[in-house]
């Protein structure tokens, strides 16, 4: 969505008359504006405190060695270099939640839509919706354990794997070359039901029109898929790769209740080594840093989607 | 953009070419619905775990039902640890939080909106700045803060930090622009103050777009694991369900009849928002793209 679309007063607004004429501090127009502040202070001390103020005291921390207990001391950008140069786990993190992203963003994206065009001919597609949702809206908590408990050995894909293709199978989350994509195939099972609604609200409102005439046209199929409805549907795909790409790159839960980051550290994610340098290291200002070097990733490929889009997004019906 | 017309009229497009249910319809549907009871298997092994007893979670072949069902389980599970404290406390942050988001983001939302003022599309861009930056950023310097209030391991800490997000403003405010300016007026005319036109003319009409944001706020919080895991030394005092229901798990991490009991227990909650908010998952997803993340 642009910016100016979201700010700009919308035309009800405009052509609103200007009941009572402009009285600078006094009248009714000067009333409103104090109610203005007042209707608005609440949020906006709480934003003040809770989001402006942190942003702020992260810039600090992360050029200070801060200790949880104990003197604080100006470094400079030493906590960045230390996190670059020294803290073995910080560069696999930033491997690990590149690897993540790479195997989730698409498969979560491919699948969601997938399914979202096999549901469009369905009567009951609101069902299907919601169904798939119960993932998503379910604690990730909850989700990582109960596929902890699939992942067993002696588990249920453990057995089946056996007993249906004869297949022996690793030791799932034990097994550094298994692990990540045990974390990826859960995190899909979790993430899939937000995409699908998106797609499928998108496919929902594809002009019928536009659909009709490509149809008499001789389109059928996958020249249809691709030629017309993906086209049409590029908003969407844009902001579903877009939103997609960002929370995956703040993975923690899952790997933190299905691996603890093993084994050894082939799941750490950024946000967990941000955890651990944090609270467990109790080492603030690198965590700052950490936190800092990984919202300065997910807006450089945010911004490299955004330049990109111009190339393959169609806003225009 | 109505979707019954549109269902309507594939349906009759569907019927020009011959019948609904053609045989490729058919099994379409039947593949259907059974790629999504596989999806959902998980969450039924889940079920079927917690009515087993213990030690027969691993039995060969794997069975949904096991020597009994033990209903049982789902009371051990309070017996085991204060899960019944977890329930509560996730309850208490969760509603307060969602009161909190809802009087604050809705009275900056008609701020920004509905009133005139010097100043607000700026202070409005700073409200949606916010939004991108992610919690991770955030939590650190929380922590100091909340040390400096003093509200290191205290509900206080596990409400207010999240309460202020520009996301419930930035819904309100799309849903407050669509009402009409002559309601406004009208009741201008008749006397009321801002304030009384806010209170008894808006808020009534936002009901639903309050829905909206109560659920997914009430959701986020409730399912919110990180932030609980950084602030809470006394998990048995203080722990949310997530953080009581890892700590639980790391504990009886071989019981796994009850931990299954207990993730049932705690996925009863935002199944039964989902099933109160499926009429608006849609339209709360569209409106927004960030709710319920």
């Amino acid at each position: 969505m642009a910016v100016s679309e979201l700010t700009e007063p919308n035309r009800t607004a405009k052509s609103a008359p200007p009941v009572k004429q402009r009285t600078g501090g006094r009248g009714p127009r000067g009333r409103e504006r104090w109610y203005a502040y007042g209707f608005l202070s609440p949020g906006l001390i709480g934003l003040t405190v809770f989001t402006l103020f942190p942003v702020g005291m992260a810039v600090v921390m992360s050029l200070h060695e801060w200790p949880i207990f104990g003197e604080r001391s100006f470094l400079g950008i030493d906590n960045f270099r230390h996190l670059l140069a020294e803290d073995p786990t910080f560069l696999v993190s930033v491997r690990n939640t590149f690897v993540f992203t790479a195997l989730f963003l698409p498969l979560n994206v491919v699948l969601s839509l997938a399914l979202a065009f096999w549901i469009a001919n369905c009567r009951a597609r609101q069902v299907f919706r919601v169904l798939f949702f119960i993932p998503t809206i379910t604690p990730m908590v909850v989700s990582a354990v109960i596929w902890k408990l699939l992942y067993q050995p002696d588990g249920v894909f453990d057995h089946y794997l056996g007993s249906w293709f004869g297949v022996d199978a690793p030791n799932f989350l034990a097994d550094p070359d298994t692990a990540m994509f045990a974390v990826v195939a859960m995190s899909v099972w979790q993430g899939i039901g937000y995409n699908l609604i998106v797609f499928s609200a998108a496919i929902d409102a594809l002009p019928t029109s536009v659909l009709e005439a490509a149809e008499i046209d001789g389109a059928r199929g996958l020249v249809k898929f691709l030629r017309v409805q993906l086209p049409l549907m590029s908003p969407a795909v844009f902001f579903v790769t877009t939103m997609t790409m960002i929370t995956s790159m703040q993975v923690f839960t899952q790997t933190y209740i299905l691996t603890k980051g093993g084994p050894g550290d082939s799941t750490v994610t950024m946000v967990q080594n941000v955890y651990e340098n944090g609270f467990i290291s109790r080492d603030l200002g690198v965590a700052a840093a950490g936190a800092w070097l990984l919202f300065a990733v997910i807006l450089l490929i945010t911004a490299v989607q955004f330049v990109g889009q111009k190339r393959w997004v169609h806003y225009e019906h | 953009m109505s979707t019954d017309s549109r269902t309507l009229a594939r349906a009759n497009s569907a019927r020009q070419q011959g019948s609904w249910w053609t045989p490729r319809r058919v099994v379409s549907h039947v593949l259907l619905v059974l790629v999504t009871f596989l999806f959902l298997t998980p969450v039924l092994y889940a079920l079927a775990t917690a009515l087993k007893p213990a030690g027969e979670t691993f039995a060969s072949p794997p069975s949904l039902v096991g020597s009994s069902v033990r209903w049982q389980n789902f009371a051990d599970v309070f017996d085991y640890l204060p899960f019944q404290r977890f329930v509560v406390n996730g309850l208490l942050v969760a509603v307060v939080g969602t009161l909190v988001v809802l009087a604050a983001s809705s009275l900056g939302a008609y701020a920004f909106a509905r009133l005139r003022w010097r100043g607000r599309e700026s202070l409005f861009l700073l409200f949606l700045g916010t939004l991108m930056v992610p919690q991770e950023v955030l939590v650190v310097p929380m922590f100091i803060l909340m040390q400096e209030f003093g509200w290191v391991n205290s509900y206080q800490a596990l409400v207010f930090p999240w309460a202020f997000t520009a996301f419930g403003t930035f819904l309100l405010r799309q849903f407050f622009r669509q009402i009409p300016y002559e309601l406004q007026e009208a009741a201008t005319l008749d006397g009321c103050s801002p304030l009384r036109t806010f209170r008894s003319v808006m808020l009534p009409i936002a009901k639903p777009a309050l829905g909206v944001v109560a659920v997914f706020t009430f959701i986020s919080y409730w399912n919110s694991f990180l932030w609980p895991l950084i602030i809470v030394n006394d998990v048995h005092d203080l722990g949310t369900v997530p953080l009581g229901l890892s700590l639980f798990f790391g504990q009886n991490s071989n019981q796994w009849h009850l931990v299954m009991a207990a993730s049932v227990i705690s996925l009863v909650p935002t199944l039964l928002l989902l099933i109160a908010l499926q009429k608006h998952l849609v339209k709360g997803i569209a409106a927004t793209g960030l709710a319920g993340r």
